[in-house]
């Protein structure tokens, strides 16, 4: 329990073969340059590709998991966003749909689900209690499951509306194209430190801090 | 009044204590802790009585630190559609624990089982008493306590630190691990627990 | 509970003279003493979930394999525990009703109901008429969303792609009333402690009339596709069998317990609402089987559509809201420009109703079951103790009972036929 768990090689593009042209693209934690125009011609392609075949990882828990349903069902159809199948093994799956409330009893299972997905990897956080703990703002409920798993997409609402969640993955395609393989700490895997935990703990307690209406209701008479 | 509580008095005499009307009509008797299988085990099997669906075992501390912690049975008779609710009072202060109705109704498994998790109370005779709606190891103590704040005792990040450390398939049941006959591969620690006997004890008790 | 006969004292070490976990003899259906087949081998523990796409929700099944047989299932709940009835000791009581919104979030407006039923029964108070069959409306529309959620999750479950599709289809329409109604698809909070959010509008009533022609079509299709379907009849009968006094031992509710045979429905047995003025039958099973539920359930949309047709010919006209400044909120014109109206307001809003001293309890038939709200009051505006009698989470302690001996295939079929839905479950 004392020593590092989680810790994930980095993914470290070094040669690609274009048309037969080895391209060497060197290494480095920087952010390079400017790409060339091989380069984000590729980026171009291999953004549009993986951004318009999401496999989602429905992750549902509450109420939100049957607005994602709903969402998959046939009139709001997410399948025409390229979210075809829906990956339940984290082998398979693109990105982590965490729809619903992460009581603290789930907390390492989504942990594990999402360790066990391959990189390039997302995760949307869809509805207000998977963004910041919703109503739920008590002992059981993990405050936000970016304390947990990295967000990459915020889909406010208790529930969002199928609209809305398909405005986050549009967002999320959004933001799959403007990233580059030129840029590898892009796709980095953060390990959890050696207390088991994503983020520094005093940064945990600030967000997850009672705000809003919340702050008043904590008394019982 | 539901005719039931004389027909107790008469046969347990003071182990039956007050009997109130709820504002829904029904009735309230609250019987002795100690005479409590006794007297469900009459409600249930004698014919006149036949209180054979129970229908839900709660809990109940009330914020005035004075007034008892009540274990609430409500118990109904399908055939005479009658209802009664039990009340067994305990002091909140001294030790929580009760006879357990589990082998009168099978439904009260699981329900003994939540008002062990969330106030504490123990029930003598439950054949699993383990914690089921918090993990196993939850060391924060007992939720729905009056003494326990809304947030938790502890930090949200020391919550968070909790909950990523206690591996769910690290905490199988002694039942689950006799069948994986996993028993010598447990690690010290955990053969120490289970040794000590983790049913109805928290670690954090010792 | 598994026919094992072990009693397990509390804090006795669970270990024998050689320091072995004390094993108990199991006996399954199938592999008793003298009649186990010859092949060697162990048991199998797999662990189902609680990621799973078949555990309907965040569910952990620890299952005992022997070859392809469930010797024993131990389920895990509490992967959704939400701290709800916690939270309810700290919040005024029409400040609960969001709450009871996403415990059983596939009936939102029973459950709304069911919480208001507690607490104005709790405050001594009537409902007007009008408010009265609006909300067996809301309970009827909430049947049949969560029967059509049933039915869909568990044909997918069992293979069956395309009655989920009508079925979400269907449920598409509810929403679209209910969001009419209230602003809301799913989190809807209609009901208020004396009464409602709001009145419907004038487009509900075609709407839902409309609704209640046209759905028969779509169950009709449903049962033609599935009842007479060699494969779902062969994967559902004779599966997951509750005898009578097993259910009623096992204290199950709803569906589950109509399907053994017990005819208890709360709308019969302790009518609300004024559901004894309502023409309606309630199905009983007589195998207990998965067969038997999901005909059950079938007949239970067909009566609820019923039971809606009815409730639309007589709603009356009338206020929805009781009476009384002290529980309902004055309009808002009245409370901008009337002080006694605003001061009626503000006490509500600030310091909430406050609740005699004493204690209520009203059972509701869910769609899962009896779903009972048991408020305990101090005489506060904050309810002492906020209990919700879960049927899912009773009903889910029975399966243990009902799949041991069956294939792991039917345990899926077992697990869809309870009829679970984890909010409820683990609050």
């Amino acid at each position: 329990m004392e020593e590092l768990r989680y810790v994930f090689p980095q993914r470290r593009p070094s040669t690609y073969f274009l048309n037969g042209v080895t391209v060497v693209k060197r290494v480095s934690k920087e952010i390079s340059g400017s790409p060339n125009w091989l380069v984000t011609k590729f980026d171009e392609l291999v953004n549009w590709a993986r951004a318009n075949s999401l496999w989602p990882m429905p992750f549902g828990t509450a109420c939100c998991a049957i607005e994602f349903m709903a969402t998959a069902a046939s009139r709001y159809d997410f399948a025409r966003f390229g979210m075809e199948r829906q990956a339940f093994s984290p082998r398979q799956a693109d990105v982590l749909i965490c729809a619903g409330r992460l009581p603290f009893k789930l907390a390492p299972v989504i942990r594990r689900v999402y360790d066990q997905m391959p990189q390039p990897k997302w995760v949307i956080s869809m509805g207000a209690c998977a963004s910041t703990g919703g109503i739920f703002d008590n002992y059981a409920m993990v405050q936000g499951i970016d304390t947990v798993v990295p967000v990459d997409v915020y889909v406010p609402g208790c529930p969002p509306r199928p609209e809305g969640l398909l405005y986050g993955v549009l967002m999320l395609h959004k933001k799959i194209k403007g990233e580059s393989l030129a840029l590898p700490a892009l796709r980095d895997e953060q390990p959890l430190d050696a207390k088991g935990l994503r983020m520094p703990p005093d940064e945990i307690d600030e967000i997850s801090e009672p705000f809003g209406n919340s702050v008043h209701q904590f008394r019982s008479s | 009044m539901n005719p039931s509580v004389d027909a107790l008095r008469t046969t347990f005499g003071d182990a039956i204590g007050r009997a109130e009307a709820a504002r829904d009509g029904e009735t309230i008797a609250f019987v002795r802790p100690d005479r409590l299988t006794d007297v469900m085990r009459w409600l249930r099997d004698t014919p006149g009585q036949a209180y054979d669906y129970l229908v839900d075992v709660t809990a109940v501390e009330y914020r005035d630190r004075e007034r008892a912690l009540e274990v609430v049975y409500f118990l109904r008779s399908l055939e005479r559609h009658a209802d009664l609710r039990v009340k067994v009072e305990l002091d909140p202060r001294g030790e929580l624990a009760v006879d357990s109705v589990t082998p009168l109704w099978a439904g009260a498994n699981w329900l003994e089982r939540e008002v062990y998790d969330m106030f504490g109370v123990t029930f003598r005779g439950h054949p699993d008493l383990r914690r089921i709606l918090m993990w196993e190891t939850y060391a924060e103590g007992y939720p729905l306590r009056k003494d326990f704040p809304l947030r938790g005792r502890f930090s949200r990040a020391e919550q968070v630190r909790q909950a990523l450390n206690a591996n769910p398939e690290a905490h199988y049941s002694l039942e689950e691990l006799s069948i994986a006959e996993a028993f010598d591969e447990v690690p010290a620690e955990m053969r120490e627990r289970l040794r000590r006997g983790e049913r109805g004890k928290l670690p954090f008790d010792e | 509970m598994s026919k094992r006969t072990v009693e397990l004292e509390l804090a006795t070490p669970g270990l024998d003279a050689r320091g072995q976990p004390a094993r108990v003899p199991l006996v399954a259906r199938g592999l008793e003493p003298g009649n186990e087949p010859d092949l060697g081998g162990e048991h199998l523990l797999i662990n189902l979930g609680p990621q799973h796409p078949a555990t309907h929700g965040v569910l952990r099944l620890v299952v005992e394999l022997d070859g392809e047989m469930v010797v024993r299932v131990i389920p895990h709940v509490g992967y959704l525990h939400s701290g709800f009835e916690k939270l309810g000791e700290y919040r005024h009581y029409n400040q609960i009703i969001p709450l009871t919104d996403r415990t059983d979030y596939l009936s939102p407006m029973a459950n709304n109901v069911g919480l208001a039923l507690a607490a104005e029964q709790l405050m001594g108070i009537e409902i007007t008429p009008r408010c009265q069959v609006l909300r067996v409306i809301a309970c009827e529309m909430s049947r049949i969303i969560s029967h059509m959620v049933w039915l869909g999750t568990t044909s997918i479950d069992l293979g069956a792609f395309t009655p989920f599709l009508w079925a979400f289809q269907e449920r598409e329409r509810i929403y679209d009333l209910q969001e009419m109604w209230t602003g809301a698809r799913l989190t809807t909070s209609v009901t208020r402690v004396g009464g409602l959010m709001a009145d419907v509008p004038d487009a509900f009533v075609p709407g839902l009339r409309h609704f209640t022609n046209t759905f028969p079509n779509t169950l009709a299709e449903i049962d033609r596709v599935l009842t007479r379907n060699a494969v779902w009849a062969g994967r559902t009968q004779g599966i997951g069998v509750m005898t009578k006094a097993e259910a009623i031992t096992y204290s199950l509710s709803g569906p589950m317990l109509r399907a053994s045979g017990v005819p208890y429905d709360v709308r019969k047995d302790k009518p609300y609402l004024g559901y004894e003025t309502y023409d309606f039958e309630v199905p009983i099973g007589e195998h207990g089987d998965v067969y038997d539920r999901y005909l059950l359930r079938l007949e239970e949309c067909h009566q609820s559509n019923r039971i809606l047709r009815q409730a639309l010919d007589r709603l009356p006209d009338g206020p929805i809201n009781v009476d009384d400044p002290r529980v309902i909120l004055p309009s808002k014109s009245r409370a901008m420009s009337d002080m006694e109206a605003m001061i009626f307001h503000f006490k509500q809003v600030m310091e909430g109703v406050k609740a005699p001293v004493g204690e209520a309890y009203v059972g509701i038939e869910n769609p899962k079951g009896e779903l009972g709200n048991y408020l305990v009051s101090d005489g506060t505006a904050k309810p002492v103790r906020w209990r919700i009698r879960p049927p899912s989470f009773i009903n889910l302690s029975a399966l243990p009972k009902m799949a041991e001996g069956h294939l792991l295939s039917d345990l899926i079929a077992i697990n869809a036929s309870v009829d679970i839905v984890m909010g409820e479950v683990d609050r």
